[in-house]
């Protein structure tokens, strides 16, 4: 039943592991023994495991993905210490066994359990709102994709202490990922948990859709959709076209590694290219997946502080469209140095590039938002404003790296590193922490606190530059990815400036998330106090409404958490949903 | 084209290091090939077009969020105002712009800077282009000089201002062949035969990577590639000549064996056509002859290959 685990694929041996489990252990049992100690067990079961309520989904999607930046986030330090101290012969303490397990899980993690979660997460908690529904169109399944997205994310976890992790980087490129190469157990959790948070994240791409078609309040026209929910809805169409491709590619991969089929592999008419066609396929409008909901926020963001309705919303709507689109024709960029040829390079690079026209549309959009307007310069605007820089360069690096022929000494290298966590990092993290920023109050009644906000976005900021400004000095001196060690003493300084901003990073991420989360418990003991403040949220941030075109935050005076209170069971939702059909 | 920009950018190249770190060799910005030169080319002048829009666009957000700060209330407030054409036209305007230059150099640099296209530099005229076959094995590169008939594993030496045919495939996994000095990289695929074309202009010894992750070994799967007068190749040649091991298809499983930090090792003779076995064994036996487009049967060579795995 176990096929290839046994009692020695738990890796007794690995210190970092055993004490990691530890810990993991120990806190597993305070939780279970503080929950067990208030008697909260069946309130825990009734309303929130077993809620099909899209305000519970949403916090339970966020939770998870912080949880998963924690993870992800202590694999990046690891990989930064590791390369500080690997140098000249010094073999670092992760050997690259280890090593290679911890990059993987680290890019697996960030983007499917970190990302995907957060931006679901947003979406379950705005989208329904913003257009007036009482919850998504399927609220079950909805609770079965977050649980499916759950369960992947477990199971990775367990693969840090039974067994193994894939090493074969976060994508799995074969023929390194298949049978021949890597025999362990590793690549089948990758995709296992890949597959079911990707069929997961399809559900809730397939839910969105309906609901934002079909349940929108009357009178709400397609040019009077809340901005983000327009992003929304261009997010849950390309997750609904390119994750069934995800699907079927892992499961050609999996054919291979369990019936001994020939997709992939080196022999019997395998194709590398193939693979890389495919999830590339997937992968390039994942990205776009993960940054145009966090474009929505920057949006909602820059009108409401700079108390001035959007600039040209006809035109982003526009230009999300256009980014939707185009991000089907670019994927090839990715691997411009397989020999395809220069027909096939021009056209891809040149439709890359072409993507920076709407994308840029849309930096502008939102600086001509900010112009003659009244700026609140509060936590949120300098998350927009860290972006609007940040986003500004990685945008740049990115059109650089869409010249095919610069491309050629730029593949692979820690340029292309430095350039996807700028926009990563600069673009869909800011927007994300701005948009919990942003609708904290409208879920749990009080806002966040702002020179937490501040100091946060300092250190990110700064931080930011410092961790990958060095890396991409270091693809300028040919220094590649996933390296373990090196004795290059140029990439030595550029390595440990590096960690000196991983480190900056995490200081601030746990004294930022000790911060707002005792202020949460402190927030929630004084409740009853503060919940009488609640109004609704443009009320209480003092912004404007986006005229008629935001008729749809108005009605709701209340905020998540009293609404659900004012529900006795989480099942009421469904039996409101029948009632008011 | 580009070389029309060569003379202002050269005088711009100083500045360029003191931006970053003194001291540091970029190598991507110091390179010693006339490849390399054009890629580090396209970079300046995409990295001079992209910044002429960018900082505008950072210096405009920090100061329109300076100016119209909340409290500063003289600045104009225009609470109604979402629209203006005019405004829009530049909007567009100048991204279309900016990218239409930028896309008729890739468009031109996508056929130029071909890896597939021989070399006709100014340096190289006149003379006969080195052949070079590359095997990228688990953790190690196996370089092969079929004209002179011997081969090394982990170190690769040409003559300067030579073209260099590089003609690449893998017998393990995927990944690519990069000497960052000299120019662009290529992939090594199993059963394929990639091409690319280099060329050093000056003396010296500069690194070459495996610059796609390749699995444990990956990160010791580096080779020196030393470039030198004709003399001292020819010198290099002959003491590879003296050596004392030889490649054929009875060897060669040993040698492909995965090994990490493989050491330097030279064989005074090759097999005819071991490259092209190496390919052939994942194709049915079968390969293309690149020059003649042909489809070439290895059949013995491959039974051979495959019963001593």
């Amino acid at each position: 039943m176990l096929g290839k685990l046994t009692l020695s694929a738990i890796p007794l041996d690995v210190p970092i592991l055993v004490g990691t489990f530890t810990g993991v252990v120990i806190v597993a049992l305070a939780v279970l023994g503080a929950i067990t100690y208030f008697g909260k067990w069946g309130y825990l079961w009734r309303e929130w495991l077993t809620s099909v309520d899209h305000k519970r989904l949403g916090i339970m999607y966020i939770v998870l993905a912080l949880v998963m930046l924690f993870r992800g986030f202590a694999d990046a330090v690891m990989m930064r210490s590791q390369l500080a101290l690997a140098y000249n012969g010094n073999p670092g303490y992760l050997p690259p066994h280890h090593y290679d397990q911890v990059f993987s899980a680290h890019g697996t993690i960030m983007i499917f359990f970190m990302a995907m979660a957060f931006m679901t997460g947003l979406l379950n908690v705005i989208v329904p709102l913003q257009i007036g529904a009482r919850d998504v169109a399927f609220p079950f399944l909805n609770s079965l994709s977050f649980w499916m997205t759950t369960i992947s994310a477990v199971l990775i976890n367990v693969s840090l202490f039974i067994g193994e992790f894939a090493q074969c980087g976060w994508l799995v490129y074969p023929p390194l990922s298949e049978q021949q190469f890597s025999p362990g157990v590793g690549v089948d959790y990758y995709i296992w948990a890949v597959q079911l948070a990707g069929v997961g994240t399809l559900l809730t791409g397939v839910n969105f859709f309906v609901t934002i078609v079909k349940m929108r309040a009357p009178g709400m026209d397609w040019m009077k959709l809340p901005v983000f929910t327009w992003t929304a809805l261009v997010t849950v169409v390309l997750i609904m076209a390119v994750f069934p491709v995800l699907t079927v590619t892992l499961g050609e991969l999996a054919l291979d590694r369990y019936l001994g089929m020939h997709f992939f592999t080196n022999d019997g008419g395998g194709s590398v290219q193939l693979y890389l066609s495919l999830i590339w396929t997937w992968g390039h409008p994942e990205v776009y997946i993960l940054i145009l909901p966090a474009f929505g926020v920057f949006s909602e963001i820059t009108q409401t502080f700079s108390r001035k309705p959007l600039f040209g919303y006809r035109v982003m709507v526009y230009a999300t469209l256009a980014i939707g689109v185009l991000s089907f024709i670019v994927w090839v960029h990715h691997f411009f140095t397989m020999g395809a040829g220069p027909n096939v390079n021009a056209f891809f690079g040149v439709a890359t590039m072409i993507i920076a026209v709407p994308t840029g549309v849309k930096i502008f959009n939102w600086l001509f938002t900010m112009y003659k307007g009244r700026i609140q310069l509060n936590g949120m605007m300098y998350w927009v404003i860290g972006f609007m820089v940040v986003f500004s360069i990685g945008g740049m690096t990115g059109v650089m790296m869409a010249m095919p022929a610069a491309d050629f000494v730029l593949h692979n290298s820690l340029f292309l590193i430095a350039h996807f966590h700028n926009v990563i990092i600069g673009g869909v993290y800011f927007g994300y922490v701005a948009g919990l920023n942003f609708w904290w109050p409208k879920v749990l009644g009080f806002k966040m606190n702002e020179s937490w906000g501040k100091r946060a976005f300092w250190c990110w900021f700064i931080g930011f530059f410092v961790a990958f400004v060095p890396l991409y000095i270091a693809g300028f001196e040919g220094m590649t990815r996933r390296m373990n060690h090196y004795d290059n003493a140029d990439w030595h300084v550029q390595m440990l400036i590096a960690s000196g901003g991983a480190a900056s990073l995490l200081w601030v991420l746990s004294a930022s998330c000790c911060r707002s989360m005792s202020r949460s418990v402190i927030a929630i003991l004084q409740r009853t106090v503060t919940s009488r403040v609640i109004r609704g949220m443009h009320v209480r941030w003092n912004g404007r409404c986006h005229r008629p075109r935001r008729l749809t935050t108005s009605p709701f005076y209340r905020t998540f958490m009293e609404s659900i209170r004012s529900i006795p069971k989480s099942r009421s939702v469904v039996v409101a949903m029948k009632a008011r059909r | 084209m580009i070389n029309r920009f060569l003379p202002k950018l050269r005088r711009l190249l100083p500045l360029t290091p003191a931006l970053f770190l003194s001291g540091c060799t970029l190598d991507l910005l110091d390179p010693r090939g006339p490849v390399g030169i054009q890629n580090r080319n396209i970079i300046l002048i995409e990295l001079a077009v992209m910044l002429s829009i960018v900082i505008p666009v950072i210096i405009m957000t920090l100061y329109f969020a300076w100016k119209y700060r909340e409290t500063n209330t003289s600045a104009e407030y225009l609470p109604n105002w979402d629209h203006s054409t005019k405004i829009e036209f530049f909007v567009w305007g100048i991204p279309a712009v900016v990218i239409i230059i930028l896309g008729t150099i890739a468009l031109w640099t996508s056929y130029t800077l071909d890896p597939y296209r021989p070399l006709h530099s100014a340096e190289a005229a006149g003379r006969k282009p080195l052949n070079v076959e590359v095997v990228a094995l688990d953790w190690k590169w196996l370089f092969i000089y079929p004209d002179q008939g011997i081969a090394t594993v982990n170190q690769l030496a040409v003559p300067v201002n030579t073209p260099i045919n590089f003609r690449i495939t893998s017998d393990a996994v995927m990944t690519s062949f990069f000497i960052p000095r000299l120019g662009s990289q290529v992939y090594a695929m199993a059963g394929m035969q990639t091409q690319l074309h280099l060329l050093a202009s000056a003396p010296g010894d500069y690194l070459g990577e495996a610059a796609h992750y390749t699995g444990r070994g990956f990160s010791d799967m580096k080779f020196r590639t030393l470039a030198m007068s004709d003399d001292d190749f020819n010198q290099w040649v002959d003491k590879v000549k003296g050596a004392s091991d030889s490649l054929d298809s009875a060897d060669y499983p040993q040698v492909a064996a995965p090994q990490e930090a493989a050491p330097v090792k030279y064989f005074a003779h090759v097999q005819p056509n071991l490259f092209d076995s190496i390919v052939a064994k994942y194709n049915n036996g079968m390969v293309i002859d690149k020059s003649t487009g042909q489809v070439m049967h290895m059949q013995s060579a491959m039974s051979d290959m495959q019963m001593k795995e």
